[in-house]
């Protein structure tokens, strides 16, 4: 305690320096404390404003998802999409709480949190923070004590760093929202995502953020291409494994029929939102406001990725498809900003444009080569979160840069980029053993007890009238359900709401 | 007394209609509808894999007419919805055996006049 009683008269000497108020011959070692209280709270209070914030930025990104998994899917399952967008971030939110936080970032071993499990009913006294962060908070007296100390780093109260999480958690169990889409059992995708959030986010979670076997042993995620997109991209695989391919699909010909997406409005409107939600995503995750420079540089290395990501992927799609699909383009975007979520503390703005391109150009190629095998994904999940969650985590291994991870991210390895790499590799192989054969339990568990998959008839009407008793578009009858499997060209449909407002038509 | 079908595309409505209108035809019904021709429909793109969009939208429009109007109808909608590329559509005419005006019970020529 010692340390920090003289690191807090040392730091509020100094600020008496500057301060004309506080004459040298006034200040008592009472008016010390008080000041050194009052620039404690200012300096909680404004990590905890930027955490909040940001924390709310990714939550919007609910709304990202939700627009674009639904405009990238048929009309007839647009109810049936946004409500699993909606009701995942609730679960997520009762199964984070319940236990999820616990598992995560209570003490315990190198493989899950065992104290303070659930209800966050652990002791803790944030904001104060643990020995070996004071710097976070020159002006804090206090030393950390509770059972979360692997989050003991940043100043904020417990309640901001559990928001913060939670928003974090919701975005890997929304992921798998749009990969099973358009035949998936609302219930049953309503009982994995407690599960996928209660369990096998928050045990990887725990070993990379929480203090566990990897994150002790120099592997680097940032803010989540492994913990959030990664884990999230194995439970949509294990998902759409169980479940199959949408019917009509893929032809006995072997020939992939496209099932076009009914509103590339939404699906580009969801993407600049997610775009946007990504810098509370990534700079966010500072978890404290008061390195402008760590913020800054974070920002642009996202904002570089997003951009290279959607070039590479509109010149991929263009030379190896022969035009520049906007849903391509729009998979490439989202393609860079999952790359660059590892490493964007760690790698200069130039290397994040580069993984970034890459990432553009990798999207491209999955989804292809996803539609080659027969793995039926409609909105390109996979392509986006697993393929390029990996990449991420990977290209921090090759583009890591020491100086970077010292200034911006402060939790440099001091690695070689080799061995860097290879830590890496080791994570992502741990994160894949754990998260796709768990989930694979959990999705196996579901289908044998509900069932997941909805009759062949309601996957033909739709799931909006099977799943909810209702369209999304009533008004609309020209898109009749019978239409069917095959779905109706996006064009001929926005066509022919077109042509039934054109007011010629109207009286005969 | 003649009624012509003819199918056009879409965006070619408001011009035919015009041409009609101003040949002196005074009514018809538009309805919209799908259909193909000696071309089969195209073929479209979406991530990565193509697909034959055989039925493309089209508007029908029905017309009857006296016989007396035909051929200048005819023509008004051939010159009127014609692009010169494929896809421009067909028209079809057949002989109407009567045709009543439902409010005054008028009957043939003279209830589409």
């Amino acid at each position: 305690m010692s340390k920090w009683n003289r690191r807090a008269a040392l730091t509020a000497a100094l600020v008496l320096c500057a301060l004309p108020a506080f004459a040298a011959g006034e200040a008592t070692p009472d008016a010390l404390e008080k000041f050194s209280a009052a620039a404690s709270d200012l300096r909680i209070g404004v990590d905890t404003v930027w955490v909040l914030v940001t924390a709310m930025l990714v939550f919007w990104m609910n709304a990202g998802f939700a627009l674009v998994e639904s405009g990238l899917c048929q009309a007839k399952n647009t109810t049936n999409i946004l409500a699993k967008n909606f009701i995942v971030f609730a679960a997520s939110t009762i199964s984070f709480w319940a236990l999820g936080w616990g598992l995560m970032f209570g003490d315990g071993n190198a493989f899950a949190g065992l104290q303070g499990l659930f209800f966050l009913g652990g002791a803790d006294n944030s904001p104060a923070l643990g020995e070996a962060y004071a710097a976070m908070n020159p002006f804090s007296t206090t030393a950390y004590q509770g059972v979360y100390s692997a989050i003991n780093w940043t100043p904020v109260p417990l309640w901001a760093k559990f928001f913060f999480q939670l928003v974090f958690a919701g975005t890997c169990a929304t992921i798998v929202s749009g990969a099973v889409a358009e035949r998936i059992k609302f219930g049953s995708f309503l009982v994995f995502s407690f599960l996928l959030v209660a369990f096998v986010y928050p045990i990887t979670g725990h070993w990379i953020w929480g203090a566990g076997l990897l994150g002790a042993n120099n592997f680097r995620d940032f803010a989540g291409s492994s913990v959030v997109h990664s884990v999230g991209g194995w439970a949509a695989l294990a998902g759409i494994l169980v479940l199959g391919p949408r019917l009509g699909k893929y032809g006995n010909d072997g020939k992939v029929h496209p099932i076009p997406g009914h509103s590339m409005t939404s699906a580009a409107l969801g993407v600049f939102i997610l775009w946007l939600g990504w810098f509370g995503f990534n700079p966010g995750s500072t978890m404290a406001a008061m390195n402008g420079t760590a913020i800054a540089h974070i920002l642009v290395n996202t904002n570089m990725a997003a951009a290279t990501g959607a070039l590479g992927a509109t010149v991929a799609a263009w030379v190896l498809l022969g035009k520049p699909d906007l849903s391509m383009i729009l998979n490439g975007c989202l393609a860079g900003l999952v790359a660059i979520t590892a490493p964007c503390a760690f790698v200069s703005i130039g290397s994040g444009a580069v993984i970034g391109l890459i990432a553009g150009v990798i999207a491209v190629l999955a989804v292809v080569g996803f539609d080659r095998v027969r793995v039926d994904d409609p909105v390109g999940a996979l392509s986006v979160h697993l393929v390029n969650g990996i990449w991420g985590t990977l290209a921090l291994g090759v583009f890591y840069d020491n100086d970077v991870a010292t200034n911006i991210a402060a939790l440099a390895t001091g690695l070689s980029r080799g061995a860097q790499f290879l830590v890496q590799l080791k994570g992502v192989l741990y994160v894949g053993a754990f998260a796709f054969p768990f989930s694979m339990l959990f999705w196996y568990a579901i289908k044998l007890t509900m069932g997941v998959r909805v009759s062949r008839e309601e996957e033909f009407e739709g799931l909006d009238v099977g799943e909810h008793g209702n369209q999304a578009y009533p008004d609309f009858a020209t898109h009749a359900s019978s239409f069917g499997g095959t779905g109706m060209p996006a064009h001929a449909e926005a066509h022919a709401i077109a042509m039934a407002r054109t007011p010629a038509m109207a009286e005969p | 007394m003649k009624k012509i079908e003819a199918i056009i595309k879409p965006f070619k409505l408001d011009e035919v209609k015009a041409a009609l209108m101003e040949t002196g035809v005074q009514g018809m019904t538009v309805t919209e509808t799908r259909g193909f021709g000696r071309q089969k429909g195209h073929t479209e793109l979406y991530r990565g894999a193509e697909y034959v969009v055989d039925l493309i939208p089209k508007v029908k429009i029905e017309a009857v007419v006296p016989d007396a109007l035909l051929e200048k109808a005819v023509i008004a909608i051939t010159q009127s919805a014609r692009t010169g590329r494929i896809g421009d559509g067909k028209i079809f005419v057949s002989d109407v055996a009567d045709a009543v005006r439902i409010r005054t019970g008028e009957r043939s020529e003279g209830a589409i006049s």
